[in-house]
């Protein structure tokens, strides 16, 4: 009786979040929806109130001929699995190492979390004014210290210099979940394992990372969410240029820099698509670890 | 072969010396219990011998060779752990492999040995399930599989059936008897449960804060108790030990007698008191009497036919033959 009550109370309280939610994630979906099949140039007098011309599939035909565009794919791919392999693999070392008992340890932890709490687009101009700049930056005079010429990264090595950025932002959030990780593994399971003859790097293979796999999924599926979707760093460090344009940041070239809404909408849709196969070959491969 | 001696060993945690230097021999095939109060080091101690705390000072010697600074995986010695450390990600089949995966050994000698252990552990049904997918008797089998197929010096046992039921424990204890009656291997087996201890050992090591109280058979233990300690500590219920005048007619500081060595009557006696709660069981009760003579209530076994109402006037006789004396120091006194 109770809980029939509390839960229909729970359901009408619920209704107001469902509904906002529902309506902040339909209302841009359709609208995209819509524009993408439309003519729409602002600069050209297109508007709303004149009414726009329906074009059928022209603007997904030209955004998908255009010569950025599966380069742009690909961009993407590579950051979001460039990243994905540097947070995976620094973070699972770093929670072990922070996990070690150590003398304050925990001003340490804070310090390792801090780079999460920097907004993007601060820590893309610290990166590229402080470290990464070719004249002033504290790379370059590393490297003219060992009389090296310095790097220009961000033209030079450009995707790889904003991987390196965003890994940076994202490594706090891959070590914390893992440290919480490592932290539960149960102490007699290594002991068994030390006296099963077990050494250190198997114990690690054996035991630990086994351990962790489901940590690691929940770190893959969260972070390439975030991932997909990373602009502030390409926007403030290269503007797009040196093969850094990835999918995100063609739509947003299209609808701002060209002015055509129509064209960035139907990139959209694609986008949706690509979020869509990426998610379902994520939950194949790692999926299966959320379950039991 | 599994002689295991220990030889002035000692273990220190910072400043507290949790185990003060002591010695002890283990024959070879002997099952010997490290029992005592929780917090009285014997799990230390078995983790010294396994090698995996490094000890303080002293000597770990196994089969005559000084093991102190041998890892535990080259001592030849196997493990059973309290909460089971079976590996969760891992079948029965691979976890009982795990260790003989680990030497190296030939596939076919893996499966033979795995077979071997899963039959003599009547784990053969399950060898392809999670450790998850068992019952905790099961799990506890599969950590002895574990155990038993690398053909170990020594088996150690911390705790191993404290997380069973009453039912299972029972069974269990049978089990691992038997099995050390057919494997023939020297065991460490360390409880806080007296009964285990009792029942299973060739010889029992009773230990409190670290050190070693007596050793000796259980039946040793339980007839002659080298002190008031040890003589509170072996037997169920607990021995029931007086001072005051009782004790100095006796010519000591203490005396003890066992419930089951103390005849009850409602005529005549040489203690008189009043019952207090009975506890059935069946086959015995247990009164808890009150005598005037005494501080504390009495603990007094009958058989399971006499019923006393609470509150009645009845009259205790020691067994006199069965009188344990003790000075103040608390040691056994003739």
């Amino acid at each position: 009786m109770a809980t029939q009550h509390s839960r229909s109370a729970a359901r009408l309280m619920l209704t107001p979040a469902v509904v906002l939610l529902l309506g902040w994630m339909l209302v841009p979906l359709t609208l995209t929806l819509f524009f993408s099949f439309k003519k729409y140039l602002p600069m050209r007098g297109d508007s709303l109130d004149r009414g726009l011309d329906w074009v059928g599939f022209a603007n997904y035909t030209r955004f998908l001929s255009s010569s950025s565009f599966w380069p742009s794919v690909q961009t993407t791919l590579i950051m979001v699995g460039g990243v994905l392999l540097i947070t995976v693999v620094l973070g699972v070392l770093l929670a072990l190492l922070l996990d070690q008992p150590i003398w304050g340890q925990g001003v340490v932890r804070i310090l390792v979390i801090a780079p999460f709490f920097v907004m993007p687009t601060v820590s893309a101009l610290v990166w590229k004014n402080m470290l990464m700049d070719p004249v002033n930056g504290i790379l370059a005079h590393l490297w003219r210290f060992f009389g090296a010429e310095p790097v220009s990264w961000l033209s030079d090595a450009s995707l790889s210099s904003i991987i390196l950025i965003v890994s940076w932002q994202w490594l706090p959030f891959a070590t914390l979940i893992l440290l919480t990780a490592v932290q539960s593994l149960d102490s007699e399971q290594l002991e068994a394992a030390e006296m099963d003859g077990a050494p250190v790097l198997k114990r690690f293979w054996h035991i630990v990372l086994p351990h962790l796999s489901r940590a690691i999924t929940i770190v893959i599926l969260i972070q390439t969410i975030f991932l997909l979707s990373i602009f502030a760093e390409i926007f403030v460090t290269t503007g797009g240029a040196f093969g850094t344009r990835t999918l995100t940041y063609l739509i947003f070239q299209r609808v701002i820099d060209s002015q055509n809404i129509g064209l960035g909408s139907a990139g959209g849709v694609y986008a949706i698509i690509l979020a869509n196969i990426v998610a379902i070959f994520l939950m194949r491969i790692v999926g299966k670890n959320l379950d039991a | 072969m599994g002689q295991i001696q220990l030889s002035k060993v000692s273990k220190r945690f910072g400043d507290v010396e949790v185990i003060p230097p002591l010695d002890l021999e283990i024959e070879d095939g002997e099952f010997v219990v490290f029992v005592g109060p929780s917090g009285c080091g014997k799990s230390t101690l078995l983790r010294l011998i396994a090698g995996l705390e490094d000890v303080s000072g002293g000597q770990v010697i196994i089969d005559g060779e000084d093991a102190t600074a041998i890892p535990p995986a080259k001592r030849r010695l196997a493990m059973v752990f309290q909460s089971y450390a079976l590996y969760p990600h891992m079948s029965v089949r691979k976890n009982i492999a795990f260790p003989l995966r680990m030497a190296k050994m030939d596939k076919a000698e893996i499966d033979r040995r795995v077979n071997g252990a899963a039959e003599v552990l009547n784990l053969a049904d399950y060898l392809d399930r999670r450790p998850g997918q068992l019952s905790g008797g099961q799990r506890q089998r599969v950590a002895i599989g574990r155990a038993i197929v690398r053909e170990p010096a020594a088996f150690l046992f911390d705790e191993p059936l404290s997380n069973l039921d009453a039912a299972l424990r029972v069974g269990m204890r049978m089990e691992i008897s038997e099995l050390h009656k057919k494997l023939e291997t020297t065991m460490i087996y360390v409880t806080h449960d007296q009964v285990e201890a009792m029942t299973m050992a060739d010889k029992i090591v009773v230990l409190q804060a670290g050190v070693i109280e007596q050793v000796g058979s259980p039946l040793e233990l339980y007839r002659t108790p080298r002190n008031t300690f040890v003589a509170g500590f072996i037997g169920s219920p607990k021995m029931n030990l007086m001072t005051g005048p009782e004790a100095a007619k006796h010519d000591a500081h203490t005396v003890g007698i066992r419930p089951e060595h103390v005849a009850i009557s409602d005529e005549a006696g040489d203690w008189e008191g009043v019952v207090g709660v009975s506890e059935h069981l069946g086959s015995d009760t247990f009164f808890h009497v009150k005598c005037d003579a005494f501080p504390d209530p009495l603990t007094v076994r009958a058989g399971g036919d006499l019923e006393l109402s609470y509150g009645a006037k009845v009259f205790l006789t020691p067994d006199p033959a069965h009188l344990h004396r003790f000075d103040e120091q608390g040691l056994r006194l003739g």
